[in-house]
């Protein structure tokens, strides 16, 4: 080769990698970068040059019909895929719409990437037409947050947002764009390598603290795991299912820990909390070594602190430091990603005693304090409803929430025998979360079964989503558990309030079958408790969307509970 | 119990806000903060004197700073020995019969008057919390007109002495 073609051949390797592009290419060519196929969004002004390079591009995008269905869906994607879910909107109204999922998505570390359109930045800070101090607004809702203002800025923010993202604990990022750094023409060369000399999670655990975790398991009488989000998050369950089955250990999940342990395996003692399993409640109450894998200890969990686990040594197991010792005093500190932490446990071989004792007392435990409801002979039973949904979909589907009442139902009767099928909004509690996280939760497994089990109130928060279903043929099964009322306040009200049921009645509601038919989807209305299994095998065999409209027990309470302000130890409603 | 807190962080727009959000949002009191540019134009050091109700609560103040992406490194310094120096800008009454007295009582503190006015002198002190206290309690009784207080900043000492006082160690 002589010089000449040499030094051609340079400078065109040097022209693909330094390409000229606009901000809004750049931003799409990011997203292509970061190996990203779906998108959900919904346009406006201030992000419309982006919108035209989706158009040109041909980058996957589903069209949500409010931009808290499109952010709620890329919650979904995200819980289930492991992915970061992506979400694209304009400035102003389009920003302050997502603002809700990304607190859902804060407080339950999933990783998302939040692209918000933002007025000319020559105009920032004038009260410009849909503007909306976005940064300011998300900066404690947000793992972190960027305002890109110079288009060269684009490749590395971009590469720093997915960083920050999806490691050490997950969580939402924003970048907020300003139309005119959209328009803008760089140079675009994505970075290979990341700088953020503030943000370095620690993933790898301390080996003194793995060896006081192992002595103390050793000593242990009534050891006892507590499986959260972050054994999930880690991709740790099988890791999870090793150290507790070679230990010998039983194990407790919390709300959205469900899956991170099969339900169906003995050492399971199923979900702890307000409303979790009185044997779940009592073993975390009697424990003397309480094992926190990836959990935060969260309120709704802990129940009252003063009574928490008062005889039990704890170890913590976070890969956000902040997490141990929050909430409860911490023994034995871990800070470590889950599944790293439990793969260096489960090299050690340690002995243990078996903890037989142990074992026998819970399985008493659990013989005599079973869930428990009572059929009237008339009305269909809401946890007899999801004792069928888990049935007919053999315990395979992947199932989304809303909060409340159903929410608890679900977690109480659906049994979780694998990571990743329990799409729920746990730590903010959102409703119309369920239904566009179950449009979400489609399209990361187009092959699974999904089903978004929802109130009839929070579904009418999000049902404008009903959109895509019908657009795109998407199969999601919504189950709506209609109970005529805000079931959860309602019960609090009865409980609380002395049945002054305010504003938790709903005395109208739209017709669920005609407003599916609306929308060109099948719709079933069940009363008769006798006709649920048959109405349910057959809606849920249908290759389309369907929608169930059940309608329950209208004054059924979610037991067992424990009251505000009590510990584990005073649950309320075990038996009837 | 009030502790001295110094912080490195990126030198970059709003992280003053990120670092007052946080403190407002997980209900840290702040006694003082100051923010100035370090020997690298693109770091700044943030002092600030915090107080908290026990070790939980400090314990949280220093993670939840260390989670920020900005913050680059946070140190307790309360119990190392350090340099720590606010300075005031005091406005007080004086009279042309009382302001050698005035300078008089300013000069052990090394304070100086920096301006003068027909009824008043303003004098400027540098020094610690407890030294700036001690010189406005001393002006007091001649009347304060205006008050003007920066919050402490602080560095490590060079030498290092070992203190009595339990220092925050982190996690691993």
């Amino acid at each position: 080769m002589s010089m000449d073609l040499e030094v051609e051949a340079k400078m065109q390797a040097a022209e693909q990698t330094d390409t000229q592009m606009s901000g809004s290419q750049m931003i799409l060519q990011s997203l292509v970068e970061e190996g990203v196929d779906i998108i959900f969004g919904y346009p406006g002004g201030a992000i419309l040059p982006t919108y035209d390079e989706i158009y040109k591009k041909g980058i996957r995008h589903i069209l949500a019909r409010h931009e808290q269905g499109a952010i709620h869906a890329a919650e979904g994607y995200a819980r289930v895929s492991g992915k970061a879910g992506v979400c694209i909107v304009t400035s102003g109204p389009g920003a302050t719409n997502v603002v809700t999922g990304i607190a859902d998505a804060m407080i339950d570390s999933l990783p998302l990437i939040v692209i918000s359109g933002q007025v000319a930045t020559n105009v920032i800070g004038t009260d410009a037409f849909q503007e909306a101090d976005m940064v300011g607004i998300t900066m404690p809702i947000t793992k972190h947050n960027f305002q890109i203002r110079d288009v060269q800025e684009i490749p590395t923010v971009m590469k720093q947002a997915f960083h920050i993202a999806t490691t050490g604990r997950p969580g939402p990022v924003l970048i907020d764009l300003p139309k005119d750094v959209s328009t803008n023409v760089g140079t675009f060369n994505y970075p290979k390598h990341i700088e953020l000399p503030g943000y370095q999670p620690t993933v790898q655990p301390n080996r003194l603290q793995i060896k006081k975790l192992n002595a103390a398991i050793k000593e242990a009488k009534r050891p006892v795991i507590l499986a959260g989000a972050g054994v999930l998050l880690s991709g740790g369950s099988s890791e999870l299912a090793t150290f507790a089955k070679t230990r010998n250990i039983p194990v407790v999940t919390t709300l959205l820990g469900l899956g991170s342990f099969p339900e169906s395996e003995e050492l399971s003692l199923g979900m702890a909390g307000m409303h979790g399993l009185y044997t779940a409640n009592m073993a975390l109450h009697e424990s003397d070594l309480l094992i926190n894998i990836g959990a935060r200890f969260d309120d709704r969990l802990t129940g009252n602190l003063d009574h928490f686990a008062p005889n039990a040594t704890i170890a913590h197991v976070d890969v956000d430091p902040a997490e141990i010792g929050k909430n409860i005093d911490t023994d034995i500190p871990i800070v470590s990603d889950a599944k790293r932490a439990l793969e260096i446990l489960n090299t050690s071989k340690e002995e243990n005693d078996g903890f037989t004792a142990w074992h026998e007392h819970l399985t008493s435990y659990q013989k005599e304090n079973p869930l428990w409801y009572e059929e009237d002979g008339e009305t269909l039973k809401p946890q007899k409803l999801l004792e069928l949904i888990y049935e007919e979909t053999n315990g395979e589907a992947i199932v989304t929430t809303d909060v409340g009442q159903h929410q608890m139902w679900t977690a109480q009767y659906y049994q979780f025998d694998e990571p990743d099928h329990w799409v729920t909004s746990g730590g903010l509690g959102t409703m119309g979360f369920g239904f566009p996280a179950a449009i979400g939760a489609q399209f990361a497994k187009p092959d699974k079964a999904v089903v978004a089990v929802i109130g009839d109130a929070g579904f009418q928060m999000t049902l404008q989503e009903l959109s895509i279903l019908q657009e795109l043929n998407l199969p999601v099964k919504i189950v709506i558990v209609n109970n005529a009322s805000l079931g959860m306040v309602r019960q609090w009200q009865q409980l609380f309030y002395e049945e002054r049921y305010s504003h938790s009645l709903f005395p109208i509601q739209p017709d669920f079958i005609k407003l599916a038919e609306a929308y060109n989807i099948p719709g079933f209305k069940v009363e008769n408790p006798d006709e649920a299994r048959d109405v349910l095998k057959k809606g849920l065999e249908m290759d389309g969307p369907v929608l169930f409209d059940f309608r329950v027990t209208s004054l059924e309470n979610v037991y067992p509970m424990i009251a505000p302000g009590k510990g584990h130890q005073e649950m309320e409603g075990v038996k009837p | 119990m009030i502790r001295t807190i110094t912080a490195t962080v990126n030198n970059s727009s709003g992280v003053l806000n990120r670092i007052t959000g946080l403190f407002a949002r997980r209900q840290f009191n702040i006694e003082s903060i100051t923010v100035g540019v370090t020997e690298n134009p693109e770091i700044s050091r943030m002092t600030f004197v915090v107080n908290v109700d026990n070790d939980r609560a400090l314990d949280q103040v220093i993670k939840q700073l260390n989670k920020q992406v900005d913050v680059l490194k946070v140190r307790d310094i309360s119990g190392d020995t350090i340099v720590a120096r606010e300075l005031a800008l005091i406005k007080v009454v004086s009279t042309p019969q009382n302001r050698s007295e005035i300078e008089t009582l300013a000069s052990p503190f090394r304070a100086s008057i920096v301006d003068v006015g027909r009824d008043s002198v303003t004098l400027q002190v540098t020094g610690d919390h407890q030294k700036v206290e001690a010189l406005i309690d001393l002006l007091k009784p001649y009347g304060i007109k205006e008050l003007a207080r920066t919050g402490a900043t602080a560095l490590k000492r060079s030498s290092k002495s070992q203190s009595q006082e339990l220092k925050y160690s982190f996690i691993q």
